[in-house]
């Protein structure tokens, strides 16, 4: 590991560090609101580390100001466009996600994903 | 040269008995032993005693609070899921220490596809924003895409979350519409203070997505959170006068088929770059480059109505 490296890419390290925070959350929360917001954690992981792929030092948003259209003036305007693709995604996978959730609160009455389980298996099915 | 053999040797060879099952007769006749078989009687006791212990077993072994197998299982599935998180964080930590610098101009990821957009973007599409020339001009197909996924998640959470109106008589109790707050002063004053200006920004930043920063998705996401103080406020039947199911059916979906319809025409001239015909204008006026401000407002109108059905549907089941 190239430590000098690591420290130098610190956003990129805090993007992956989020990201295996929202990832253990989804492996060890029982609570299914809880792994959602596991799950959307590791969402904004993604979203910080596509805006810093597409970041150059110095250089601004690509909105073309006063007609200068060199390069050299604007940062990377690609993953700005896939981040906003990543967001509505994400946004309509949590939303299915929560009406399941509902669905299965009402049919059971508990959050517990074990107990869940626990009673589906009971149930035999 | 022949051989006599005589019947009885005769009738145990092979060739006797092919013979006979070739004409039809039954070899087993009078030989074969044959008992029909009994039916299946169904003894009450037994089955039962039987799906009591199956029932007992799942119980015993499910229990977790008292099946030490299952207490040692979890506990070493944490143990490895924790222990494997650290391995991914670790492993994506050294990826990121062999990448290139943050902020340096000459990674990979700086390439010829970006130079096209930012020194041609204005000229192709028209938009000053060169992220919505990008995403409504260039990737049109992909935020059609995009509104597509939106428009199916309602659906999804339509069809799940729906009311069902035969049982509206038990499920009444769990109605939300019920345990609104009436007539909250606080609420009431500041949401009329609050909500037109929320909506007539979010008109705003749909209109000048391809001017500024914004576009369909934040203006919607804006217009929808303005609805939604609206509705906390005032209550459904305020909001029931003007939005309802149908209303966001029609909405979204004359939204969706505007974007299709005046996007689909690329498919037949081979998905090439699009001309529409409509002049791109003076960059910089409000009415300029061509079919991105017409597609902005369509993709606003579905995201607005996608954040309210989403709150609609979470908070009662319908509206």
């Amino acid at each position: 590991m190239n430590l000098a490296n690591l420290f130098n890419n610190y956003e990129e390290a805090v993007a992956m560090i989020l990201f295996g925070i929202g990832f253990s959350n989804l492996l060890l929360q029982k609570n299914l609101i809880k792994k959602i917001i596991g799950l959307n954690i590791m969402d904004t992981a993604v979203y910080l580390f596509l805006a810093l792929k597409g970041y150059i030092e110095g250089r601004k948003a690509p909105i073309v100001v006063n007609g200068v259209q060199s390069v050299e003036a604007y940062i990377n305007p690609i993953p700005s466009g896939l981040v906003l693709t990543g967001i509505v995604v994400s946004v309509s996978v949590t939303a299915l996600m929560l009406s399941l959730t509902i669905r299965l609160y009402r049919r059971y009455h508990t959050l517990d994903l074990d107990e869940i389980s626990t009673r589906l298996k009971k149930e035999g099915l | 040269m022949s051989k006599k053999v005589s019947e009885e040797k005769y009738k145990k060879t092979l060739t006797y008995r092919l013979k006979q099952w070739l004409d039809g007769e039954d070899l087993f006749t009078g030989t074969v032993e044959m008992k029909p078989q009994e039916p299946y009687k169904v003894d009450q006791a037994v089955s039962e005693q039987r799906h009591e212990e199956k029932k007992r077993l799942l119980e015993q072994i499910y229990d977790i609070e008292h099946n030490p197998e299952m207490r040692i299982f979890n506990k070493i599935y944490r143990l490895f899921a924790f222990l494997f998180c650290i391995f991914l964080v670790l492993m994506l930590l050294t990826a990121v220490s062999n990448l290139p610098t943050v902020g340096s101009a000459d990674r990979p990821v700086n390439n010829e596809v970006a130079k096209r957009y930012i020194e041609n973007g204005l000229q192709e599409t028209g938009a000053v924003n060169i992220v919505t020339g990008m995403i409504l001009d260039y990737r049109a197909f992909d935020t059609l895409g995009e509104s597509h996924v939106l428009f199916v998640a309602t659906c999804t959470v339509l069809i799940l979350l729906r009311e069902d109106k035969k049982k509206k008589a038990e499920q009444n109790q769990n109605n939300d519409r019920l345990y609104e707050p009436k007539n909250d002063v606080i609420l009431q004053t500041v949401a009329k203070i609050l909500v037109p200006p929320i909506v007539i920004f979010g008109i705003y930043v749909i209109l000048c997505g391809h001017l500024g920063p914004g576009g369909g998705f934040s203006g919607g996401a804006i217009i929808g959170a303005g609805l939604i103080l609206y509705q906390n406020a005032f209550g459904f039947h305020k909001t029931e006068r003007f939005f309802t199911a149908k209303t966001y059916k029609v909405l979204s979906f004359s939204a969706l088929a505007c974007y299709a319809l005046s996007k689909c025409y690329s498919f037949y001239t081979g998905a090439n770059h699009l001309e529409s015909g409509i002049p791109l204008g003076t960059p910089g006026a409000i009415l300029s480059s061509g079919l991105i401000f017409v597609l902005n407002i369509c993709v606003g109108i579905v995201v607005a109505g996608t954040m309210y059905t989403f709150y609609v549907m979470f908070r009662k089941g319908g509206y």
